[in-house]
């Protein structure tokens, strides 16, 4: 089957607007807020949410990048190759809204949380993603901001391409 | 380049380039890990881990102990002196013994060259040489090469003096083969009684003047006087070696560029080296303490993801 585009360009554009819109709803100015993207996929949609937060507040707005490699369980499993972990601000008692691209089995996240409780002890936890691969967890994690809501099976795969690494903004629903 | 091309960690003369290029780049990971303020993993922790030491050792046995607790990972220590071997249990013996307990991976250090290839053709369990005899330190070559990699950057080209106890050093010889695996110039310097005959067939140079070695070099790594190893006399005195071989301040201050300083541990100060050069600004002695355990955690971390 052709690979179906659910999202490219201006939609994504309004997609990431309206989210970032929700984030402001309840964060108000980010004093006390930060974002932290998971590697290798996800710090990209986290640095689009801090450009466009930081263009909507006309302030400075922390975003870290952390790798999940040595907290997943599936390790051994597969050939997993780690990535680096860039954070440089203190997240104790922070508000942390972890964002990553596809929220799929939800065993990426519970690695995140665990990795990042290393950093600290934050206030309170959050998660941002943007397409949401319902009906398809292994364990209880739901996103608190969904760019999209997509029903799949096991064997679709949903690609997330940023103009900063594939030269273009989509993202694609492929039979594997 | 995505995992280790063996089972087992024996010798820098086993893996590849993109073997050491690997770990490297995992270490640098874990390093961070070691500085955030929880240095814990939990990567290894259905592994169990039994460090055999053989050999006395300080620095390698803590750093590697360190490393498994901070991967997680079950350790079980195992000193000769204190075992059975004292009794006449042969090595194969020991370890199946130590096996039989459901041990995952080894780390062993022996006076023998070979022990550790020598287990891993006949028990099943992932061995980590940590010293064998004059043969090979796979992961001191590892983590100096890590330190080295830290201050000057890619290693190919760069100049590396490895000087002292050639002969009876595993260091030297695991650092000889990591270092031009990397593609880096190693030469070799110290008395021509403490420098094997036929050292050059590895392709280093032998220098007998240590003015024009440390002239030479961007990087010294002053290797340590094994007295236990030796059975005869290779120099006079420990005088006359610390006259020719000795690296002081003065020397040092006297070169015409800066070269960085190293040593494996531990230092006989006063020896191979001054406690002021050991202490300088010039020397990464520390630093490749503390390394020595991130980069023990990312061989562990590798060997443990290979089905």
């Amino acid at each position: 089957m052709k690979p179906r585009v659910l999202l490219e360009n201006k939609q994504l554009e309004v997609t990431l607007t309206r989210l970032c819109y929700q984030l402001i709803e309840v964060h108000n100015d980010f004093s006390n807020t930060v974002i932290i993207g998971l590697q290798p996929r996800g710090i990209y949609l986290a640095h689009r949410i801090q450009k466009l937060l930081e263009g909507i507040l006309k302030k400075k707005v922390n975003c870290g990048d952390l790798d999940i490699t040595f907290y997943r369980d599936d390790f051994r499993k597969k050939e997993l190759i780690p990535n680096r972990t860039n954070i440089d601000f203190i997240i104790e008692d922070k508000n942390v809204i972890l964002v990553d691209d596809v929220l799929f089995t939800g065993r990426t996240i519970r690695a995140g949380l665990d990795a990042m409780l290393a950093f600290g002890r934050p206030n309170d936890v959050e998660l941002l993603v943007l397409v949401d691969r319902r009906f398809s967890r292994h364990v209880p994690i739901q996103a608190k901001y969904i760019g999209l809501v997509i029903d799949s099976i096991q064997t679709q795969n949903v690609k997330v391409e940023w103009t900063e690494t594939d030269k273009k903004d989509r993202v694609t629903l492929i039979d594997k | 380049m995505s995992n280790l091309s063996v089972n087992h960690l024996l010798g820098i003369k086993y893996i590849t380039k993109n073997d050491i290029q690997l770990i490297l780049d995992t270490a640098t990971n874990f390093k961070e890990v070691l500085n955030r303020p929880i240095k814990k993993v939990p990567s290894l922790r259905d592994l169990t881990v039994a460090n055999l030491f053989f050999e006395n050792s300080t620095r390698t046995r803590l750093s590697f102990e360190l490393a498994q607790k901070r991967l997680s990972a079950d350790v079980v220590n195992f000193s000769a002196s204190s075992s059975s071997v004292k009794k006449g249990e042969t090595l194969i013996d020991t370890v199946n013994n130590i096996l039989a307990m459901k041990v995952d991976m080894v780390v062993m250090r022996h006076s023998s060259a070979g022990a550790a290839e020598f287990l891993s053709k006949k028990v099943n369990a992932k061995i980590v040489n940590a010293g064998d005899g004059a043969h090979e330190h796979p992961t001191q070559a590892l983590l100096d090469a890590f330190s080295m990699r830290e201050k000057l950057g890619d290693l190919k080209g760069k100049k590396i003096a490895i000087v002292g106890d050639i002969l009876h050093s595993r260091v030297a010889l695991s650092n000889i083969f990591c270092l031009q695996k990397m593609g880096a110039e190693v030469k070799v310097c110290g008395p021509t009684t403490l420098i094997p005959k036929y050292i050059e067939s590895l392709g280093v140079k032998v220098e007998t003047d240590l003015r024009k070695t440390l002239e030479w070099c961007d990087v010294a790594n002053m290797l340590r006087i094994q007295l236990e190893r030796q059975d005869i006399k290779f120099f006079p005195s420990i005088r006359e070696y610390t006259m020719l071989y000795g690296l002081d301040k003065t020397l040092l201050d006297s070169l015409s560029k800066k070269i960085i300083i190293m040593h494996p541990g531990p230092i006989n100060r006063g020896v191979e080296i001054t406690s002021d050069v050991a202490d300088s600004d010039q020397s990464i002695i520390l630093d490749q303490v503390e390394n020595g355990v991130a980069v023990r955690m990312a061989v562990m971390f590798l060997l443990a993801g290979r089905q």
